[in-house]
């Protein structure tokens, strides 16, 4: 069980780390905004790699891609 | 969020596809979208809808939510040279350095976004501005509806980027974040760190508190037991030293003022235990209590975020005020038109003020004649009369004709500012409830110190080394957590519930003052009403058809900006008017089809075809009478409707034992019929806004608890005087600003689900105090007799929190009939 003399202040340091990434986020603003990036995962462009649908084949070449 | 394809078709079939409003019936406006041509019913919706189509961001039509209750009210989308010259006055430095930076070569301009209604919305805002030339970052917030957008001044001008941004369809303007905004942000990045280090902290003691837990019941060395403590002690530091500091910081100040509250035993129990931890920790004896303190730590700083955030949210509300006064003005000097920033403009200078343009700022007419929108100030739906010589208030919008003005004040001290200055409130005050437990606190403070206190007195008489142990665990164990937790976090959870629902508390105390209305006041107009006027009737006084009648009033007032003219809308027809003249205030004359027609108030109309002023018929509502210069031809009576659930809310309202009263400063009998059919008994009309007043102050001072629902500022001095005033959604915005709490899906039955969620929210405040009260009265007397062992303390105290944080969630949904 010595080892939790190591390991201990191993958590610890990671702790210090997790610490400062919390602080820098929180300074740099990445706790602004928490409804968008919930709405912007759903707008991604990628109707090129849905199957094969006739609607989709027919506005895919229309459409300048 | 609603099916794309279902609210396609019910788009196209009901308005414009664009913005949902109702198509006028000669227009043909398309555009094509998506392989389907979408009737548009504006050349300016087909504009924007063209951009976007043009852009590739046709996808914005596919993600937008189409059930928004608030359509965007921007028409304009084809930026004019005009405009465009308004626009380059945001390139000049002087306005640039308000909310621009320069960073490395680039510059950042943080702008707010007026129109966002949706995710949709920003997602085509940062897709649009980001294909600009020179733009780098585009990016829009949704919570606050603030851009940043970082450029390349070389390549691109902000005034380009602004013109864009009103070419999809919203308006930008710059932001100024006032003191008030940057000292919140700050607070609430504050709070947030240490809220953070609080649960880092907490959680790694807690996992070696477990450790120590389990030797204590199957054995462990002595000298891990020491390693340990020396750890929770590094690791509980911080989070005494910083994330609790607000709560020393605050219990320093109470005892200077002599005031007890929440914080005193707090900080004494914190700090008790943190110092006797260390102590246990030098000298290798007793207890050590970091996971107990880490944790009551992070628990209060909880409670304490999420007030903060409610706080912070309803006071966002009230700073929407700062873009009533136009950014831009037309000066003229010695009849030399020149646009200047409304900054800018110094007493004596003269305006030039365009129809369809807000007024800059306070003055006085010198010439030109017109009429004045003054809804943003006072709800008056009616635009006013103003001759040359009157006064006219900045923020206000010109409706008729161009006027020039002489401006009489400015900035801070026109009307506006004043009168938002005046009803500033502080956006501190405690809701009652918060005042009640604060006063109880310090009677239970006080009590918990004597008992400690004579605790650890009888202790030390009987075995002295377990006197400090005990004291502690006494102080510990009697946990004001759960009772500073008990008020805070019901109202927090009741307020987010109701504001999912479209109702917005603005102020602390609004909640306990629902839960004891006894009367519950209502404006007429706007609040029991539509607030919009409609053609209810049409007597055709000649052998014309209705039809035709009621074309030619259409064809009258097509080209008027009244809100009278609007009500004519639906029913216009093919006819065409010429040779208009309207004189204000009191109607319209034209020729239609080679007559000559006069269409507004009975004297006016009548004196075309040189009559006695003829009576209107019995029903009663705002008549108007269409003449030509034969006869009279036609009445029209013009009414508000009454709101759909009107009726369902009065009832409800009546059932739940409330006395309902309506108040108005309408005369008409239309008043003695809106009561009628919403079964009002107390009706009081005709009266102007001190003597509803004092109606309000009449009734509160004989005991009753009033609830004033209304909009406007007619309203005003009375939702200030009633002990809770609630704004419609549609109500002015410093009516909103006023009120304690606004409408704003303006859905009256959500009137009746927030009285019933304010009763069900004392009802579990009051089991909140009275858990936290069983607890300690169970808890001390086993901490004082030395019964609780130090993790029974802190479990006691964790579960004893959550136990009222859980029981506040059940108010996260509204509660049934």
């Amino acid at each position: 069980m010595d080892i939790i003399f190591l390991l201990i202040p191993i958590a610890i340091i990671l702790v210090s780390c997790a610490a400062w990434a919390f602080f820098w986020s929180v300074n740099s603003g990445q706790f602004e905004d928490l409804e968008s990036p919930a709405h912007s995962i759903l707008f991604e462009d990628d109707e090129h790699l849905v199957p094969d649908d006739h609607k989709d084949k027919d506005s895919k070449d229309s459409k300048a891609e | 969020m609603n099916s794309t394809v279902t609210s396609v078709t019910e788009q196209s079939a009901e308005g414009c596809y664009h913005c949902g409003l109702d198509i006028p019936p000669n227009s043909q406006f398309f555009t094509l979208i998506d392989g389907q041509q979408q009737r548009m019913c504006c050349p300016g919706c087909q504009a924007v809808a063209q951009t976007i189509v043009d852009s590739g961001l046709d996808n914005f039509y596919k993600h937008r939510a189409t059930s928004s209750t608030d359509t965007p009210d921007i028409a304009v989308n084809t930026v004019s040279d005009a405009q465009l010259n308004e626009l380059s006055l945001y390139d000049e430095p002087s306005l640039q350095k308000e909310f621009v930076v320069d960073k490395d070569g680039q510059r950042e301009a943080t702008l707010v976004i007026e129109g966002i209604t949706c995710a949709a919305c920003v997602w085509l805002l940062e897709h649009h501005l980001t294909k600009q030339a020179g733009v780098s970052v585009a990016k829009v917030n949704l919570t606050n509806h603030r851009a940043r957008i970082c450029w390349n001044p070389d390549e691109q001008k902000l005034s380009q980027l602004m013109a864009e941004i009103y070419r999809i369809g919203y308006q930008a303007h710059p932001y100024h974040p006032n003191k008030e905004e940057q000292l919140l942000e700050q607070e609430r990045k504050r709070a947030t760190r240490r809220l953070g280090v609080a649960g880092l902290g907490m959680m790694q003691v807690m996992m070696i508190a477990v450790a120590l837990y389990g030797g204590a019941i199957q054995g462990i060395e002595g000298k891990h037991v020491t390693f340990m403590r020396w750890a929770s002690m590094v690791i509980a530091t911080p989070v005494i030293l910083y994330a609790a500091r607000p709560f020393f910081i605050a219990a320093l100040r109470d005892l200077r003022t002599r005031h007890l509250s929440m914080d005193v035993p707090v900080s004494i129990a914190i700090g008790g235990a943190y110092l006797a931890s260390i102590w246990a920790t030098v000298t290798d004896s007793g207890e050590v209590y970091f996971d107990s303190v880490t944790m009551f730590t992070f628990f209060l700083l909880i409670g304490r975020y999420l007030e903060m955030q409610a706080r912070h949210r309803t006071g966002r509300a009230g700073n929407a005020m700062m873009d009533l006064l136009p950014a831009s003005a037309i000066k003229l000097v010695d009849g030399e038109e020149s646009i200047i920033p409304a900054k800018e403009l110094c007493v004596g200078d003269h305006v030039l003020v365009k129809p369809g343009h807000t007024i800059p700022a306070d003055g006085v007419i010198l010439s030109g004649n017109s009429s004045v929108d003054e809804s943003a100030l006072t709800g008056e739906y009616l635009p006013i009369r103003k001759e040359t010589g009157a006064e006219i208030i900045g923020g206000t919008i010109n409706v008729e004709n161009p006027v020039t003005i002489e401006v009489t004040k400015i900035g801070a001290e026109t009307q506006l500012s004043s009168i938002v200055r005046l009803l500033e409130r502080a956006q501190e005050d405690k809701p009652k409830a918060a005042q009640l437990a604060d006063r109880v606190a310090s009677y239970f403070v006080a009590a918990v110190l004597l008992t400690a206190a004579g605790v650890s007195f009888g202790w030390w008489l009987v075995s002295p080394e377990d006197a400090f142990w005990i004291t502690l665990s006494v102080l510990v164990v009697t946990c004001p957590c759960a009772l500073s937790l008990a008020t805070p976090t019901a109202l927090t959870a009741a307020t987010g519930t109701l504001r999912q629902k479209g109702m917005l508390i603005t102020r602390g105390h609004v909640l306990e003052n629902l839960s004891r209305a006894t009367h519950v006041v209502f404006d007429k107009t706007g609040t029991l009403t539509e607030g919009n006027l409609t053609l209810q009737e049409t007597c055709v006084l000649s052998d014309d058809t209705t039809e035709n009648v009621q074309a030619i009033a259409a064809a009258l007032e097509q080209h008027s900006e009244h809100p009278i003219a609007r009500a004519f809308q639906p029913v216009a027809g093919n006819l065409v008017a010429s040779d208009l003249n309207s004189v204000l205030g009191q109607g319209l004359e034209g020729i239609v089809d080679g007559v000559r027609y006069r269409i507004g108030k009975p004297g006016f109309a009548a004196e075309l075809c040189n009559m006695e002023e003829p009576a209107p018929p019995e029903e009663s509502g705002q008549w108007l009478l269409l003449c030509s210069e034969q006869a009279p031809q036609a009445w029209y009576r013009l009414d508000d409707q009454i709101r759909r659930e009107a009726i369902n809310c009065i009832k409800s309202l009546q059932a739940m034992g409330l006395q309902c009263e309506m108040l108005t400063g309408d005369s008409s009998g239309a008043v003695q019929s809106v009561a009628r059919t919403l079964n009002i008994d107390t009706v009081i009309s005709g009266v102007s806004p001190e003597q509803k007043l004092e109606h309000i102050q009449q009734l509160q001072s004989q005991g009753a608890q009033v609830l004033m629902v209304g909009d406007g500022i007619n309203d005003i001095p009375v939702l200030a005087g009633a002990q809770t005033s609630i704004a419609m959604g549609t109500a002015t915005d410093l009516a909103k600003t006023n009120a304690d709490c606004v409408l704003i899906s303006a859905d009256l039955l959500r009137l009746v689900d927030a009285i019933r969620l304010s009763r069900k929210t004392r009802t579990i405040i009051r089991q909140n105090l009275s858990w936290s009260a069983g607890y300690n009265l169970l808890a001390l007397p086993l901490a004082a007799l030395g019964f609780v062992a130090p993790y029974m303390a802190a479990l006691g105290m964790s579960l004893s929190s959550l136990v009222v944080v859980g029981n506040a969630l059940r108010l996260s949904r509204l509660p049934k009939q």
